[in-house]
């Protein structure tokens, strides 16, 4: 916590959930650097841990940590199969993998601990405002939405032709005649829009919960020596409980993005 | 809560990150997998195939079994039924053999008989000769009297 700032509750929260934002023209062009370098570096991190795995990949006796990976991906496959009838090895079982993992190690970032962390920022790193959490920053969670939502597009005109898709949009799920074709229109855009909101807002809405009840209970945690003990009672609790919710929510994000390129592929 | 050309540069980076994942992730690990199941599941074959080959052995070798006994069975029936055969055939042979040689012993005993009979005889004529001489206190004319002597040996 920064030294310069009164330590009001709301000066503390205020000063954890803002961004290192850096403009680069002011306005919309403006980058969060820490979301940026935190996202940029777990998924270094993550995908060249499994390249190094994949690269002494065995198909006879695999060690343990080959095995751990195994375990994974066939669990994300089972998944996927279960969901997505085709060649899934091609791209949505890979892209669930990348979903799942990467959205898993973002959100483990919610288990450090915030205001060991907001010194560690501080005072190591020299950045007075940092957010570690690259979910929890709605940029995030609609990058990862919105191009799942193109590939959903894309896949959809792929699969069944722009022919097939402007069709689609007007004859279902109702039926084609003309007289309930903006029925059906309205429909599907009304589904076109949800998707990707419902997608992007779950992930984020969790993660922005998680880290303000981290704050709440930190805030008490300062209020006096009952506030410490029923604060890092609770917060452990929270800690706990959080363990859930990060890895049902990459579960779920992941999930979703599967049944919506299923969709993407299937004719009505 | 501010939308930012953040947005972009994250959609960036997932897309880079799926690429990856599609390219050099995903395929040899389903590779690694799918050759390793085969070979599991080719391994529960031979398994298996191994076990119903052990019990058809075993079934054969009980089989055999079974069938070495009866044959053991049968050759012991066929050495006791020959084993009595031979006594059987001993015993006759053994009776004919006897009879034979009781033949023969009495044979002889006859032959003898009838030799020691001849000797009596002419001891008998002759002592009879000698007695009677005695008592008739002369010489007989043996000539005279060997034709009546013999033919009263002959009689006896």
């Amino acid at each position: 916590m920064s030294t310069e700032h009164a330590l009001t509750p709301s000066s503390y929260i205020t000063h954890h959930l803002t961004f290192n934002s850096q403009p680069v023209q002011g306005g919309f062009w403006s980058l969060h650097v820490d979301t940026l370098i935190v996202s940029g570096l777990l998924g270094l991190l993550t995908f060249g841990f499994l390249y190094w795995i994949v690269r002494g990949v065995t198909a006879g006796i695999p060690c343990k940590r080959q095995a751990a990976v195994e375990l994974l991906v066939e669990f994300i496959d089972d998944q996927v199969k279960g969901i997505f009838h085709g060649d899934r090895n091609k791209f949505v079982a890979p892209l669930a993998l990348t979903v799942f993992v990467w959205v898993l190690m973002m959100n483990a970032m919610d288990f450090l601990p915030i205001d060991v962390m907001a010194w560690v920022y501080e005072h190591v790193f020299g950045q007075e405002h940092w957010r570690a959490v690259p979910t929890s920053d709605i940029n995030t969670t609609f990058a990862l939405a919105l191009s799942v939502w193109f590939l959903m597009i894309f896949f959809s005109i792929k699969v069944k032709g722009l022919g097939g898709w402007i069709h689609e949009l007007f004859c279902s799920p109702f039926g084609s005649n003309p007289l309930i074709w903006p029925a059906n229109f309205l429909f599907n855009l009304i589904e076109y829009v949800s998707k990707p909101l419902s997608h992007a807002l779950r992930l984020f809405g969790n993660m922005y919960a998680g880290e303000i009840i981290f704050l709440l209970l930190g805030m008490w945690a300062a209020t006096g020596l009952v506030g410490t003990i029923f604060g890092a009672l609770l917060g452990a609790g929270w800690a706990i409980f959080h363990i859930l919710i990060v890895v049902l929510q990459a579960f779920i994000f992941m999930m979703l993005t599967v049944v919506y390129l299923a969709m993407a592929h299937e004719s009505h | 809560m501010d939308i930012t050309f953040t947005l972009i540069a994250q959609a960036l980076m997932f897309a880079i990150l799926i690429w990856f994942t599609a390219k050099f992730i995903w395929p040899p690990l389903m590779t690694a997998i799918e050759n390793r199941q085969k070979t599991i599941a080719d391994g529960l074959a031979a398994a298996e195939r191994g076990k119903h080959d052990l019990d058809l052995a075993a079934k054969r070798s009980a089989e055999l079994l079974r069938e070495a006994k009866e044959k053991a069975a049968d050759i012991l029936a066929g050495g006791d039924k020959r084993a009595s055969e031979i006594v059987e055939a001993a015993k006759i042979q053994a009776k004919v053999e006897a009879d034979r040689i009781v033949a023969g012993a009495v044979a002889e005993i006859e032959q003898e008989t009838f030799r020691a009979k001849e000797q009596l005889r002419s001891h008998v004529s002759a002592i009879a000769l000698a007695g009677a001489g005695r008592i008739l206190g002369r010489e007989i004319d043996a000539k005279a009297h060997n034709d009546m002597l013999d033919k009263l040996v002959a009689g006896m």
